[in-house]
């Protein structure tokens, strides 16, 4: 299956799942109350991820032809998503600056004066077009690795508080083992066994970064078995794995979602090292940063190119910290302002 | 089935709960807690039966492992002649709707994120009593009813109800699959005392109208008094005494339960003068002292305590696990 086939469903899916999401949280006073309370209190920040979210979407739905390429011929028998679309033929031949009419280094007319609000880079592509395509990318590499470090790290947390025993001995050696590498040298041990794509990177944060959502887990499981009211599903003759699914895991639901909110701003930081180390993902921001190191020894330096990347960058962390901070404030008991 | 001559609903006997001690590397067992030792009940079908003693004395693990939440490492807990502790997991499930447990702390005893409909009818779904969804709420309700409480409010979370509303919601969780024996572990000790009476009352209820029997653990002697037809008294995880209500509240054989009863409080002005409780900390379980285990503490202790331990000895129609109680005075 070609791979922008896949994308669009992926989108479906993606979508059909929030809606699914919002309408059983929108029937739970909890979650119903979160929302509503984070909204309040985090309006511009989950309006910035809204924006990231729309354009990764932007750049997921794609089809082939019907584009007017230009010069470009490999455009029109490649599949183009939306946003490729919005700047199809914006090629310039080399460095401009941001809004410039000529270009950069040999004062040469562009073909489109004064449109490139961030300028263009080396082959004269559009930065602000390069950046936008960026955030499908953080958001894929944030998703991804959480979608595989938190089921992860659920499965051996929630197994090792609730069994003990042996099973928690294991899980715990497991975890001190990890534990006891250099995740940066695992990291790059990994994706150098798995080969330099977008899911091997995924994968190898995701093996460095369940370790401490696990270890979480796991002692709020050895919390709740000890709760009086497992004790009294179990008298009730409810089987063990119903206890878990009924009782163990809704408890550990807040958790869930105040660490992938804070987990994932940890992630896209790490694909920008891993980037800057030459073994990120094709089209990060953080691989635009690692290009742009050899634009700042140049003179008259070439800025906007780096400062697209890096603000970017900045703006969806910043937004989902802000985000994060607020939903652990509402949702974890231990800041919480009333009995819930 | 009634009386002293009928067979019992639930006989426990020489239950046996020690917990490892485990250190080093490879987990040797060092020694042990001994919470439970050798300890023999006896509940009547409809009666009460009250397991007296201070915090740590181990009638919380009495509780726990009659009903199989606690691992017990002998004994016999028989419940209508039938060894609860020697069936295997699944043969236990059908025993388990016979017996059910109120715990102390209302707050931990319900799932903050589950509706008092679906904790109520937990049991109902894993014992498949009601034939769907809309008859369970209906059986939901009349129980709801049944303690006292709103049935419209079923379809609300757990933090919305006060201590004492909530005690009533497990009571009911308990009711709902037609148990023959409710274990109360300290069932009314985390409430005021104006709940605590209305829970009593309310319990004193149900035994009436369904035959209930209660295993009543308490360290609270005043509220034994008026539910318990019989009370054991447990120190440092052996039984010391046991018998009639009023036996131990009249002439205790055992000086642990003297004490006890000196410590509850009195509203009888001429009796607040001479309140002796026991005095000083219970040893700890893991090493509890020689001979009797209460010689640390008691105020007529004598040499032969410190170094033989002594058995229940049987006056009159109880039994005190005192050599004062020996035959021939000890």
């Amino acid at each position: 299956m070609a791979g922008w086939v896949l994308s669009n469903i992926v989108v479906a899916v993606l979508l059909g799942t929030a809606l699914g999401l919002t309408l059983a949280a929108r029937r739970s006073r909890m979650w119903s109350d979160t929302f509503r309370d984070l909204w309040r209190r985090r309006r511009l920040a989950i309006g910035v991820i809204a924006f990231y979210v729309v354009v990764a979407l932007l750049d997921s739905v794609a089809w082939v032809g019907g584009v007017e390429a230009g010069e470009d011929t490999v455009a029109r028998y490649q599949a183009q998503s939306v946003l490729d679309r919005l700047f199809s033929d914006r090629q310039e031949r080399s460095y401009s600056a941001p809004l410039a009419d000529v270009e950069f280094y040999d004062g040469a007319p562009l073909r489109h004066p004064g449109t490139h609000l961030l300028g263009t880079d080396l082959i004269g592509r559009d930065v602000l077009y390069l950046s936008l395509k960026g955030a499908r990318v953080a958001l894929l590499i944030g998703g991804l690795t959480s979608l595989l470090a938190i089921p992860l790290a659920l499965l051996f947390g929630i197994s090792a508080g609730y069994f003990g025993g042996r099973i928690d001995d294991f899980v715990f050696f497991l975890m001190s083992t990890l534990a006891s590498m250099p995740g940066l040298l695992l990291l790059i041990a990994l994706i150098m066994v798995l080969g330099k794509s977008t899911l091997a990177v995924c994968f190898a944060l995701a093996v460095t970064g369940w370790v401490g959502f696990c270890r979480v887990v796991r002692g709020e499981t050895f919390k709740l078995r000890e709760l009086e009211y497992v004790s009294a599903a179990r008298s009730l003759g409810v089987s063990e794995p119903s206890i878990i699914l009924r009782h163990v895991l809704p408890n550990l639901m807040h958790l869930v979602i105040i660490t992938f909110v804070l987990m994932f701003s940890g992630l896209v930081l790490s694909e920008a090292i891993l980037s800057w180390l030459g073994i990120g993902v094709e089209g990060s921001w953080g691989q635009m940063i690692d290009q742009a190191r050899d634009e700042l020894s140049r003179d008259p330096i070439v800025w906007w190119n780096i400062a697209a990347a890096g603000g970017a960058l900045f703006g969806l962390i910043l937004a989902v910290n802000f985000v994060g901070d607020a939903l652990r404030d509402t949702l974890d008991p231990r800041t919480l302002r009333d009995a819930e | 089935m009634s009386g002293g001559g009928g067979s019992p609903l639930l006989r426990v006997e020489g239950l046996r709960s020690w917990f490892p001690i485990r250190r080093g590397l490879l987990r040797k067992t060092v020694g042990h807690v001994q919470a439970v030792t050798n300890v023999d009940l006896e509940i009547p079908p409809g009666s009460t039966l009250a397991l007296v003693g201070e915090s740590g004395c181990g009638k919380t693990t009495v509780g726990r492992s009659i009903l199989r939440l606690t691992p017990a490492q002998s004994g016999r807990v028989l419940f209508d002649g039938v060894d609860l502790l020697s069936l295997s997991r699944r043969a236990l499930i059908p025993y388990r709707r016979q017996l059910q447990i109120v715990f102390q702390d209302p707050m931990a005893s319900l799932d903050p994120r589950m509706r008092v409909r679906d904790a109520v009818a937990e049991g109902m779904r894993s014992f498949r009593i009601g034939a769907n969804e809309t008859e369970r709420t209906k059986r939901v309700a009349r129980l709801l009813e049944r303690v006292q409480l709103d049935p419209d409010q079923m379809w609300r979370y757990p933090h919305e109800f006060s201590g004492g509303q909530r005690q009533r919601i497990c009571i009911a969780r308990a009711l709902a699959v037609e148990p023959r024996l409710i274990i109360c572990d300290e069932a009314v000790s985390a409430l005021d005392v104006s709940i605590q009476a209305q829970i009593l009352n309310l319990l004193g209820d149900l035994q009436r109208d369904l035959g209930l029997a209660y295993l009543f653990i308490t360290h609270d002697l005043g509220v034994v008094r008026y539910l318990a037809q019989r009370v054991a008294v447990m120190y440092l995880g052996q039984i010391v005494e046991e018998g009639s209500t009023e036996e131990i509240f009249e002439s205790p054989q055992h000086p642990y339960t003297e004490g006890l009863l000196a410590a509850v409080p009195s509203v009888d002005p001429d009796r607040r003068g001479g309140m002796s409780g026991v005095e000083g900390d219970v040893p700890s379980p893991s090493d509890p002292p020689s001979g009797c285990h209460f010689h640390t503490r008691c105020p007529v202790v004598f040499d032969r305590c410190r170094s033989e331990a002594p058995p229940l000895f049987r006056v009159g129609a109880s039994t005190s696990r005192c050599f004062r109680a020996a035959p021939g005075g000890g």
